[in-house]
């Protein structure tokens, strides 16, 4: 492998990346209403404003559906830090994972499509990189920059969410165990998926919108996540979380396998 | 790699479906050869490039670049190779500096040579006062001129240049051609030229190969493809006036020539074969005409490129 090559295919994405106001624009907002707005809002949300016992008695009745060893963790929350805790330790969960996702299929979107789009590919096609290098160079320049949102995202996260929350949860309850799993296993693992989706697609779209577009229906089963947890459905554990974060590698590990089967430069410029 | 072979290529052909962009071409080129692909858009000149870099697998037929195979060495090829594409393919949102630097890394330019032959290049195309701004806003010389550096970057031995003065003003084309040569005469590497501008063409290659829908139709020197095409010249002849019509005379007696006068001194014959030329000089010249000025209308490449596509497309 030419680290070399790599390091520059990377720093070219980057700084290319970085001058797209389109792709800038969407990377600093979302993760700003995610890391600092909601759980912003949702500490300051007693605060505000009497929230109605009704509500108190609907998370009650949440937390009554849940497993035992859940139960168990909530025991001695008053109703105020029990609605806390639902919402910054879990209903945001899924929502966290959103970013990074997001991050790497804007990224990877813009590298591939976008290249092809701006008509750039074909001298990068032309150097005397692999394939592997190619491929390692573009998946390097989506992933990192989405796992390096994440973490700082993590750390704003949980400086947010004790400086809020704080002062009702009686102190510092942030990050929980499940939290940390979720920021340096999971995420790096669902930044993973969208840019390996994006890229799969980013191969056969015409643009960069289009790549998006497509890549963005990755983002459904974090979806269906969210309304799990929000219907009682599914609760996310340290357990869980653990294994969510393995199955999401073995499927990244898949589509690449996969995906770099047919990763052929000789196959992109059939398509130019 | 002066006069070894360079480019060999095999019946090679690629297909895109049911089109075939390239058909069965049989192509030697030795080192430090100018070498111009002459053909219409679509005649697979491009399509050839990409076959020869191993970019772009063939359907059928083997190649030889530099005594590699494109198909399994590409990558070690394309250190020796450089490309100048068709469009410039260049990052607008980087600077021209950033441009060449990305690439060095990617070609493998010496750590510590890539600033100073960054900056050589940029003040050889004349750049070096607009390298820091980004590519976006560069005039389409400019970039060709940043496109022909960054294919110039690694000192390839092998040239492609895909229509390298598309764009260019005829100071910035003069400058190109200078370019062109000095690479091939003074440093030895081989260039491989697609160009539409014919004249161009005849004025830098050393050789031509002129294509239509894949095929080869010809191939060989400038001279040889207009000797092979036009078996017959003109021939312009300017004698004493007061010789005219002996010269005339003398000249009707070759049936086959079609003689016309210009003026009072100048005749126009049109038929003549090239090596018949001599033994009608000195024919003229025993019979007692001055002759002054003997100037054969020799047809061009252009003459040779039309003719070729005409009966190609027949």
């Amino acid at each position: 492998m030419n680290r070399r090559a790599i390091r520059a295919i990377v720093r070219k994405d980057l700084k290319v990346t970085m001058q797209n106001k389109g792709v800038v624009i969407p990377l600093l907002l979302v993760p700003l209403i995610m890391f600092i707005a909601l759980p912003s809002l949702v500490g300051l949300m007693p605060l505000l404003g009497n929230i109605p016992d009704s509500d108190l008695a609907e998370i009650q009745l949440l937390v009554s559906r849940m497993p035992p060893t859940l139960q168990a963790e909530f025991a001695g929350y008053t109703p105020l830090q029990l609605l806390v805790v639902m919402m910054i330790v879990y209903y945001l969960a899924p929502m966290y994972l959103i970013v990074p996702m997001m991050v790497a299929s804007v990224i990877a979107a813009d590298s591939f499509a976008g290249e092809k789009e701006r008509k750039t590919l074909e001298a990068l096609l032309y150097t005397p990189t692999t394939d592997q290098e190619l491929l390692l160079g573009k998946l390097l320049a989506a992933w990192l920059p989405a796992v390096g949102v994440a973490l700082v995202g993590f750390v704003c996260y949980s400086i947010v969410a004790n400086l809020v929350a704080g002062p009702i949860m009686g102190g510092i309850f942030f990050p929980t165990p499940m939290w940390l799993i979720l920021a340096f296993w999971v995420a790096p693992a669902i930044a993973g998926l969208g840019l390996v989706v994006t890229i799969l697609v980013s191969s056969r779209a015409q643009g960069f919108q289009d790549a998006y577009q497509m890549g963005a229906l990755v983002v459904l089963p974090l979806l269906a996540l969210m309304i799990s947890q929000a219907t009682g459905v599914m609760f996310l554990s340290t357990g869980l979380v653990l294994l969510l974060g393995a199955a999401v590698w073995l499927l990244d590990g898949a589509l690449l396998w996969w995906g770099g089967r047919w990763f052929r430069r000789t196959e992109l410029f059939g398509r130019l | 790699m002066a006069n070894q072979t360079v480019i060999e290529t095999h019946q090679l052909s690629r297909h895109f479906g049911t089109v075939t962009a390239v058909d069965q071409l049989d192509l030697t080129i030795t080192g430090g050869e100018i070498f111009g692909f002459l053909g219409h858009n679509g005649a697979g000149k491009t399509t050839t490039i990409r076959l020869l870099n191993g970019v772009l697998a063939p359907s059928a037929g083997t190649a030889r670049v530099l005594g590699m195979d494109p198909v399994v060495d590409g990558p070690k090829l394309r250190y020796h190779t450089g490309v100048l594409t068709e469009t410039p393919s260049l990052d607008d949102r980087l600077t021209g500096r950033e441009n060449l630097r990305i690439y060095a890394d990617l070609f493998g330019v010496p750590i510590a040579k890539v600033s100073s032959r960054v900056d050589e290049l940029l003040g050889i195309f004349e750049l070096t006062e607009r390298a820091a701004e980004r590519v976006g806003g560069y005039s389409k010389g400019m970039r060709q001129r940043l496109a022909l550096a960054r294919a110039l970057l690694h000192e390839p031995e092998l040239i492609f240049l895909d229509e390298p003065t598309a764009g260019l003003d005829p100071v910035a084309t003069r400058h190109v051609h200078q370019l062109i040569t000095r690479l091939s005469r003074e440093e030895g590497r081989t260039l491989f030229l697609c160009t539409h501008n014919l004249e161009e063409a005849q004025q830098l290659c050393d050789r031509v190969g002129v294509m239509e829908h894949g095929r080869l139709l010809a191939i060989g020197t400038p001279a040889e493809l207009i000797r092979q095409t036009y078996k017959l010249l003109s021939l312009d002849l300017e004698v004493a006036a007061a010789d005219l019509p002996l010269a005339l005379a003398q000249l009707s007696r070759y049936s086959t020539l079609q003689v016309q006068t210009l003026n009072h001194e100048q005749i126009r014959m049109h038929g003549i074969a090239r090596d018949a030329i001599p033994e009608l000089i000195a024919t003229l010249s025993a019979a007692g005409v001055h002759i002054y000025r003997v100037n054969p209308r020799e047809p061009s490449l252009a003459d040779v490129y039309f003719a070729l596509h005409e009966e190609a497309t027949r």
